[in-house]
């Protein structure tokens, strides 16, 4: 160990690797319901060549590579699950270019949400990009890696969707760039009109590559946003509901949830939508639309609009917002695991039943959360939990009911995202056998020796 | 289980069938007035139950105490008549739920309630209430649940009430001083109507404040600012009380824009209408009221009703109108907070 780890120094520096315990005891763990398994070293890279040298060694040594961005995913992706090197990405944090005209930004692959957010608030009010309701120290590269999504995801699709190229060190540690980057200095798309090979590495945990660079779209950032709420007590109508609103084009972000606490949301579905203007104008009338749009059911009073109160106002347009991880203290031992499959929101009743079931199966306090994608071509439908991380008990009860989550989602032709490894077993057993062997011979050529991410997306 | 004394003949002998004959959303004659609340008490169909939209102001054109708002909330909930969305009374009736999270100060003979308007608890401080404030009730147990009339829902009303007058009644209170004027209309009009019993004298804020500005009136210092008011739905259930808005501007130097809508013909501020009935209404009545306010000069827009400061606050602003509770402007006539600049 000691050699590899001296080897390591070489590469990034000294006081940029550890062996020590009480490192490896953090790197061995996300904030989820995932056991806990120890790397061997932790490496800060501060360059893709640095990340080059780590993958060669790793290979000729065949030690396990596991990136890590702020490690949020809380399905266990960054748990090192055979051990090795983690390579921590957060020492590569830096914007290296925005192009206001062709609206993108290209960062490194350790860059936060918060710190492209900041920087261009500071330097291009006119523009944002989709920011995940994750903590700001979230990475942009490992959320577009595991498809996340953020509050443009209703208008532009997944957060991978707005992707316009990559740089990437292959698990063989070539270095390769994704899209019009791979023929000029520009990123303003990552395949089209080429054959798009960002599809190698996005949704893949690391297990073929590390993501090095990653240039973002971005968009226009209204003066104006506000926010409401219609609710209804009937599940079956949500999709249609949704319909209608994503019909007007006018909602910049729209999010559904169900939770039986506080009161004031008991018994009901809580449809949110976002609206945007430069002025006072614009803003309203796309409320205007809106509200026409959902008409039919105010009058056969099946849902109508509430009063958001004045407290509750800022804390609905925060971006990101904290209030889905103020459900970790609603019970004692702030405790908070979700499982967001991906569904069709034609499934958002069965979806409602099963999470209800399973809070009064297992006896969890629950919350459901939906966030519509791409205009309603999908959703995710968060099934979430709290416990208590002083009761065991009570944490196996929560992994028995995610764990039956898992199953449902194929039921109901559903997809996992940001699967666990056995959700990824689950999902390669049901594949289709030439989808998987596609799967496979990528694998196989982009990471020969299985050291990235072993245990991910092991089709080979 | 409490029941309306509504009394069939006060409406046949009723000279102005001003109920429904002064409603803005209706369309009546005299005759066809008093034959529609006839019709209505008589448990058949009206068209009042298709046009009311809960606006509450026939309450107070009954001049002869009949209570012709309630009965038409009554016969709407037996027909089975909803106003609002189910999900929209399902949520209210839960917000309204007693959870024994309630606060209470150190009681004494006369208490200050804030019902359920958390808007409240940081407003009633200061001078104004500083021999009162520390005791006061606050929370679902000692909440109204007039709201629920908006809703054709007086049966919640009926079950919660009472259980309300006993929570006062454990703790001795011989007085009470509604902050909010629902909470006032409640306890000295509705709970009678429906023979609940009252286990205390119920002050509304108005009088309160008009009291204690004149024990401070050497602290006084004229406004001199163009005020409008907004009137509230609730305060048609105590319409005795409105002259005081008139008399605390007075005495505060605050001058009270003549405009359309006020008084008896005021407007509502249209969250409930919003809530009930969509966009359309709500924005009418609204933009009907905000222009009226810029058209007569009005500076400032004093509220009375923290829900109605939420609905209608920042909608003001945008058309340069400074919102203000009545509480905060009488702290501002005795320079305890700063008058916002126009």
């Amino acid at each position: 160990m000691e050699r590899i780890a001296r080897l390591l120094a070489n590469i990034v520096g000294p006081e940029y690797v550890s062996t020590a315990s009480e490192e490896r005891y953090f790197y061995a763990r996300d904030p989820g319901l995932m056991p806990a398994h120890s790397p061997d070293y932790v490496v800060l890279p501060q360059s893709t060549k640095q990340i080059q040298q780590i993958i060669r060694l790793a290979n000729q040594e065949k030690i396990p590579v596991v990136p890590m961005g702020a490690g949020l995913a809380l399905t266990g992706l960054v748990i090192p699950l055979k051990g090795g090197i983690i390579v921590d990405m957060k020492r590569m944090n830096k914007i290296l270019e925005v192009n206001e005209k062709a609206r993108y930004a290209l960062v490194e692959g350790g860059t936060s949400q918060g710190v492209l957010k900041s920087y261009l608030e500071r330097h291009h009010p006119r523009l944002r990009h989709s920011v995940p309701d994750a903590p700001p120290t979230a990475t942009i590269a490992a959320n577009v890696s595991i498809h996340g999504q953020g509050r443009l995801t209703q208008q532009y699709g997944f957060n991978s969707d707005l992707v316009s190229g990559l740089e990437v060190v292959t698990g063989t540690g070539d270095v390769c760039r994704i899209g019009s980057c791979a023929l000029s200095g520009s990123w303003f798309s990552k395949g089209a009109p080429m054959p798009d090979l960002s599809g190698m590495f996005l949704g893949w945990f690391g297990s073929t590559g590390i993501i090095t660079k990653v240039a973002v779209k971005l968009y226009p950032k209204k003066n104006l946003r506000d926010v409401e709420i219609f609710v209804t007590d009937r599940a079956e109508l949500v999709p249609d509901i949704v319909f209608e609103i994503t019909h007007t084009e006018m909602a910049e972000d729209i999010l559904v949830f169900t939770q039986p606490k506080p009161m004031m949301f008991k018994d009901n579905h809580h449809v949110s939508f976002y609206i945007t203007g430069d002025t006072e104008e614009e803003l309203e009338f796309k409320r205007k639309m809106i509200w026409h749009a959902l008409d039919p059911f105010i009058k056969s009073k099946d849902g109508g609009f509430m009063g958001i109160p004045p407290i509750m106002k800022p804390v609905l347009l925060e971006s990101p917002q904290r209030s889905a991880s103020r459900l970790a203290d609603v019970k004692k031992g702030g405790g908070f695991e979700y499982s967001g499959p991906i569904i069709m929101l034609e499934a958002y009743p069965e979806c409602m039943k099963k999470l209800q079931d399973l809070a009064a199966k297992y006896d969890l306090a629950y919350s459901g959360m939906v966030r519509i994608i791409d205009c309603g071509h999908a959703a995710m439908f968060a099934f979430a939990f709290a416990f208590n991380r002083a009761d065991a008990d009570m944490m196996e009860r929560t992994r028995n009911a995610i764990k039956e989550v898992s199953d449902f989602v194929l039921d109901i032709g559903g997809l996992h995202w940001k699967p666990t490894v056995n959700e990824q077993k689950l999902a390669i057993a049901h594949m289709d056998p030439n989808t998987r062997k596609l799967m496979e011979i990528i694998k196989a050529n982009l990471d020969p020796n299985g050291i990235m991410n072993p245990g991910n997306w092991e089709v080979c | 289980m409490p029941k309306l004394q509504f009394d069939e003949k006060v409406c046949e002998t009723c000279p102005t069938a001003d109920c429904l004959v002064k409603c803005r959303f209706i369309d009546v004659d005299k005759d066809q007035a008093k034959a529609e609340m006839l019709r209505i008490a008589r448990g058949e169909d009206s068209i009042v139950f298709d046009s009311c939209v809960t606006c509450y102001a026939c309450e107070e054109y009954c001049k002869r105490g009949n209570h012709p708002f309630y009965l038409i909330t009554e016969k709407r909930e037996e027909k089975g008549l909803l106003t609002a969305p189910r999900a929209i009374t399902t949520q209210w009736i839960n917000i309204g739920e007693p959870q024994g999270k309630y606060k209470v100060g150190q009681i004494g003979k006369k208490v200050l309630s804030f019902g359920y308007m958390p808007e409240l608890l940081d407003m009633a401080k200061g001078k104004l209430f500083e021999d009162l404030s520390p005791s006061f009730v606050f929370g679902q147990e000692f909440f109204c649940n007039v709201v629920y009339i908006h809703f054709a829902n007086t049966s919640i009303i009926k079950k919660r009430l009472p259980m309300v007058m006993e929570n006062f009644k454990k703790l001795g209170v011989e007085e009470v001083v509604c902050l909010h004027d629902e909470c006032y209309g409640s306890f000295a009009h509705l709970a009678p109507a429906y023979g609940i019993e009252v286990p205390f004298k119920p002050i509304h804020y108005f009088d309160y404040l008009y009291e204690r500005l004149q024990e401070l009136k050497e602290q006084l210092r004229p406004l001199n600012i163009k005020v409008t008011y907004q009137r509230p739905c609730s305060s048609r259930l105590s319409s005795d009380k409105h002259r005081r808005v008139r008399q605390i501007m007075e005495l505060i130097g605050a001058e009270l824009v003549e405009r359309e809508y006020q008084d008896e013909n005021a407007l509502c501020c249209g969250g409930i209408f919003a809530m009930l009935y969509g966009y359309d209404l709500a924005n009418e009545v609204q933009t009907k009221n905000i222009e009226d306010m810029i058209s007569h000069g009005a500076k400032y827009c004093v509220f009375n009703c923290p829900a109605c400061q939420n609905t209608l606050g920042d909608k003001v602003a945008k058309k340069g109108i400074i919102p203000v509770h009545m509480i905060d402007l009488c702290k501002m006539a005795i320079g305890e907070k700063p008058l916002p600049e126009e």
